[in-house]
C-alpha cells in the first residue's frame, strides 16, 4: 500500500493493483439487466453523441453492482472501469481520471458499512471528535476496514447537514444530531442487521427546525396549510 | 418578523409530503402557463425589479444574469440552464431542504427561468452525497413529466423544456460554475479559464447560465406575488427573503427563512434559542459559509444579515451559512480545519492553490500548537495574499480569506500560543 506519512490524507488514494487475480475476479464484469436499464436511461439524459456525460452515473451503478456482488458498499476494480469506458466509447484513462478525482468512488474494497464521519468545522464544533473516538473504540481506523469486514472508516468533508450536526453517512443513509450514545445505538443496530431510522437521532426533532418545535410555519406541523388565502 | 404567509418555502421542515399533489395544494404549479404567457422579457424584468441577487454566494443580480443569454441562436446551438445543487460550502445546508421537502418549487422555477432565458433544458447538478435528496428529486421530476408540467408543451405553454438530474460524486470544486460544466460533460471538475463566459460558451459549447437552487426556486413565487412584494423585505440592494442556516454553538441550530437584513442577534435569539451559555459567551461568527472571514462577537451582534451589512464588518453573506463559535472554541483549530478542507478540495490545476492550500494548512497547524515563530504569522498572511487572486477560480481566495480573518482578529491569541510553547520548551531545557 502506497499510503504513509503521519496524516491519512485523501491524496493517498491509490488504485488497487492490476493483478491476474483481479482480472480473474472482475474481468467478466457486465451490467446486470436492472443496472443496464439504468445506464441506458442515464445516457438518454444527454444529447446525442454526449454519452460520456453519463460516466459519473455509470461508475456509480457499477460500484453499486460490485457492492451487491460483494456484500459491501462496492468499489471500482480496473476491469470494471474498462467496462464502463467501452460502454461509453471513452478512452480508459478518461474514466480512470474521473474515478480517481471524485471521492465517492471507492478505488479499493470497502467493508459492509462505509462509516463516513464528517469532521469539518460545523460538525467539529458540535462534537465530531467524540464520534471519531467511538469509531476507534470499535477498532476502526481511518482508511481501513475492520478484520471482520463490517466497517470501513473515512473522515469526510462537509456533507451539508450542518444544522443537524454532528453527522455520519453510512452507505446511503445519513444519521444526524449524534451524540456518542446515539451513534453507538446506530452502529449496534446495523451490526445486528437492523435498519435504524435515518435522519436526526434527536427524539425531539423532526428535521432541521429548532429542536423542540419550529419558531415559524407552525400551521404546517398539523396540516398541509395553504397560505395563499392570507396573501 | 417575517410573517408565515410571506415565507416562500412553507414546507422547509418536511412536516408535509413533498409530492406533486401536496405541493399543488400549497400553491406550486398553479397556472404556470400564465406566468410564461407574460413573455421572456417581462419575466426577466420582473426578476430584475424584485432585486433578487444570486443565493449561491456571489450575490450577482439574477435577472441581469438571465438577460446575458442570447435571444436568438443564429448557428442553431441550444441554450442550457444549469442549476447548482452541489451544496458543499461548509455550513451550507439550505438547498438540501428545498430539494427533499419542496422539490416542485425548484422544478417549476427551472421551467420559469429556463423559459425566460430561452433554454432548451435544465440540468440540476446535485452533489453526490445527497443520496436520499436525489431520490426525491428524480421522483419529483418524473411526477412533473407525468403531469405534463415539463417536457413537450410544458404546462400547456407551447414551450418544450426538459429537466434532467445529474448526480455528482464528491468534489466541492464542482460548485464552481465552469467546473460544474466540465463535470456535466463527463470530465474531472477542473474550472475553465474565463472568457469565454458560460453565457457565450458553456455546456457542450452552448450558451449556459448557472444558478443556485434557491435563486431558481424563489422565481415562481416572485412572479406570482410581484417584484414589489419581494423587494418589500430587506434593505436597498439587499432585497427579499432568505434561507439562513445556523450551525455551531447556538442552543438550537436550524434552517429558517427570514427577511434579508435581519440583525444577527435578533435572528439568534428568535430562532436559535440564543448563544450557548448566553450572549456574553459568544466568541466569533463565520456568517456566510467557511470561505468568508470570521467576525468577532462585538461586531456581529447588531450587524444586518445581508450582503452590505456583512461586508461592512469585513466579511460577507455568502450562502447565509452562519457558523457560531462560543468561548470554548479553539479558534485556531476551527480555522485550521477549514484550511484542511480547502487543501482537501483543491482540484490541483493551479499551482498557487494546489501547493498553497497544503502549505497554509501546515503552517496553521504550527500556529495551533504554538510551535511556530512569531514571524511566521506575517509570512502566512503574505502567502495568503499570493494565493488570493492568482488562481483560475475562487477556491484559492476562499482558502485565503478565513486565515486572513483569523490573523486580523486573533493575532494576540496566535502570539500567546507561540510564547506559551516557547516557555514550555525553555522550562524543559
Amino acid at each position: 500500500m502506497l499510503s504513509g506519512g503521519v496524516h491519512p490524507l485523501m491524496a493517498d488514494r491509490y488504485i488497487e493493483p492490476d493483478t491476474p487475480e483481479l482480472r480473474a475476479r472482475w474481468g467478466g464484469f457486465a451490467f446486470k439487466p436492472e443496472w443496464d436499464a439504468k445506464a441506458k436511461a442515464a445516457i438518454a439524459r444527454y444529447p446525442e453523441g454526449r454519452q460520456k456525460s453519463a460516466v459519473m452515473a455509470l461508475l456509480d451503478f457499477a460500484q453499486r453492482q460490485v457492492g451487491e456482488d460483494t456484500g459491501t458498499q462496492g468499489w471500482l476494480p480496473i476491469p470494471v472501469m474498462e467496462y464502463v469506458a467501452a460502454y461509453l466509447d471513452m478512452p480508459v484513462i478518461r474514466v480512470v481520471e474521473v474515478a480517481t478525482f471524485y471521492t465517492m468512488y471507492n478505488l479499493v474494497p470497502v467493508g459492509k458499512f462505509h462509516v463516513q464521519v464528517c469532521g469539518t468545522t460545523p460538525c467539529w464544533l458540535r462534537g465530531s471528535d467524540e464520534i471519531m473516538e467511538r469509531c476507534k473504540a470499535r477498532g476502526m481506523a481511518k482508511g481501513h476496514t475492520t478484520d471482520d469486514g463490517l466497517w470501513t472508516l473515512t473522515e469526510v468533508e462537509c456533507m451539508g447537514n450542518c444544522a443537524s450536526a454532528p453527522m455520519v453517512q453510512i452507505n446511503d443513509g445519513n444519521y444526524e444530531d449524534l451524540t456518542g450514545e446515539r451513534f453507538d445505538a446506530v452502529l449496534d443496530a446495523l451490526a445486528r442487521g437492523e435498519t435504524p431510522k435515518e435522519g436526526t437521532q434527536d427524539p425531539d426533532r423532526h428535521t432541521v427546525e429548532p429542536v423542540g418545535g419550529p419558531t415559524t410555519l407552525t400551521a404546517m406541523v398539523g396540516e398541509n396549510h395553504d397560505y395563499r388565502g392570507e396573501w | 418578523m417575517l410573517a408565515d404567509k410571506d415565507r416562500i418555502f412553507t414546507n422547509v421542515y418536511g412536516y408535509q409530503p413533498w409530492n406533486l399533489s401536496a405541493a399543488q395544494k400549497r400553491g406550486d404549479w398553479d397556472n404556470t402557463k400564465d406566468i410564461l404567457a407574460k413573455g421572456q422579457d417581462a419575466i426577466i424584468e420582473e426578476i430584475k425589479a424584485s432585486g433578487l441577487r444570486g443565493r449561491g454566494g456571489a450575490g450577482f443580480p439574477t435577472g441581469l444574469k438571465w438577460s446575458f443569454m442570447p435571444k436568438e441562436s443564429p448557428d442553431g446551438r441550444p441554450s442550457f440552464l444549469v442549476i447548482n445543487a452541489d451544496e458543499s460550502e461548509p455550513g451550507s445546508c439550505k438547498d438540501r431542504e428545498i430539494i427533499r421537502h419542496d422539490p416542485h418549487k425548484l422544478i417549476e422555477g427551472a421551467l420559469v427561468a429556463g423559459f425566460a432565458m430561452r433554454a432548451r433544458a435544465a440540468y440540476i447538478y446535485i452533489r453526490g452525497e445527497y443520496i436520499r435528496e436525489a431520490e426525491v428529486l428524480f421522483a419529483a421530476v418524473q411526477e412533473a413529466y407525468d403531469a405534463g408540467l415539463v417536457g413537450k408543451n410544458a404546462a400547456g405553454s407551447g414551450y418544450d423544456f426538459d429537466v434532467f438530474v445529474h448526480r455528482g460524486a464528491g468534489a466541492y470544486i464542482c460548485g464552481e460554475e465552469t467546473a460544474m460544466i466540465e463535470s456535466l460533460e463527463g470530465k474531472k471538475g477542473q474550472p475553465r479559464l474565463k472568457p469565454p463566459f458560460p453565457a457565450g460558451a458553456g455546456l457542450y459549447g452552448c450558451p449556459t447560465t448557472v444558478n443556485n437552487v434557491e435563486s431558481i426556486a424563489v422565481a415562481p413565487t416572485i412572479m406570482r406575488r410581484g417584484a414589489a412584494w419581494f423587494s418589500s423585505f430587506g434593505r436597498e440592494n439587499n432585497k427579499g427573503t432568505k434561507l439562513f442556516q445556523i450551525s455551531g454553538h447556538v442552543n438550537k441550530p436550524c434552517v429558517v427563512e427570514e427577511a434579508m437584513s435581519i440583525p444577527f442577534g435578533e435572528m439568534i435569539e428568535r430562532h436559535c434559542g440564543g448563544i450557548r451559555g448566553g450572549k456574553d459567551n459568544l466568541l466569533a461568527v463565520i456568517p456566510g459559509g467557511s470561505s468568508v472571514p470570521l467576525v468577532p462577537a462585538a461586531e456581529i451582534w447588531d450587524a444586518p444579515m445581508d450582503f452590505d451589512g456583512l461586508k461592512a464588518v469585513g466579511s460577507g453573506l455568502g450562502t447565509a451559512a452562519v457558523i457560531v463559535m462560543d468561548k470554548s472554541t479553539d479558534i485556531v483549530k476551527a480555522i485550521s480545519r477549514i484550511s484542511y478542507f480547502y487543501k482537501h478540495e483543491s482540484c490541483g490545476q493551479c499551482t498557487p492553490c494546489r501547493e498553497g492550500t497544503g502549505w497554509m494548512w501546515r503552517v496553521m497547524e504550527r500556529l495551533r500548537t504554538g510551535e511556530a515563530a512569531v514571524e511566521e504569522i506575517d509570512m502566512l498572511f503574505q502567502v495568503t495574499k499570493q494565493v488570493e487572486g492568482h488562481t483560475i477560480c475562487a477556491l484559492g481566495d476562499a482558502a485565503a480569506w478565513p486565515i486572513q480573518g483569523l490573523i486580523k482578529h486573533f493575532r494576540p491569541e496566535l502570539e500567546r500560543r507561540i510564547a506559551a510553547a516557547g516557555n514550555m520548551a525553555e522550562a524543559a531545557e
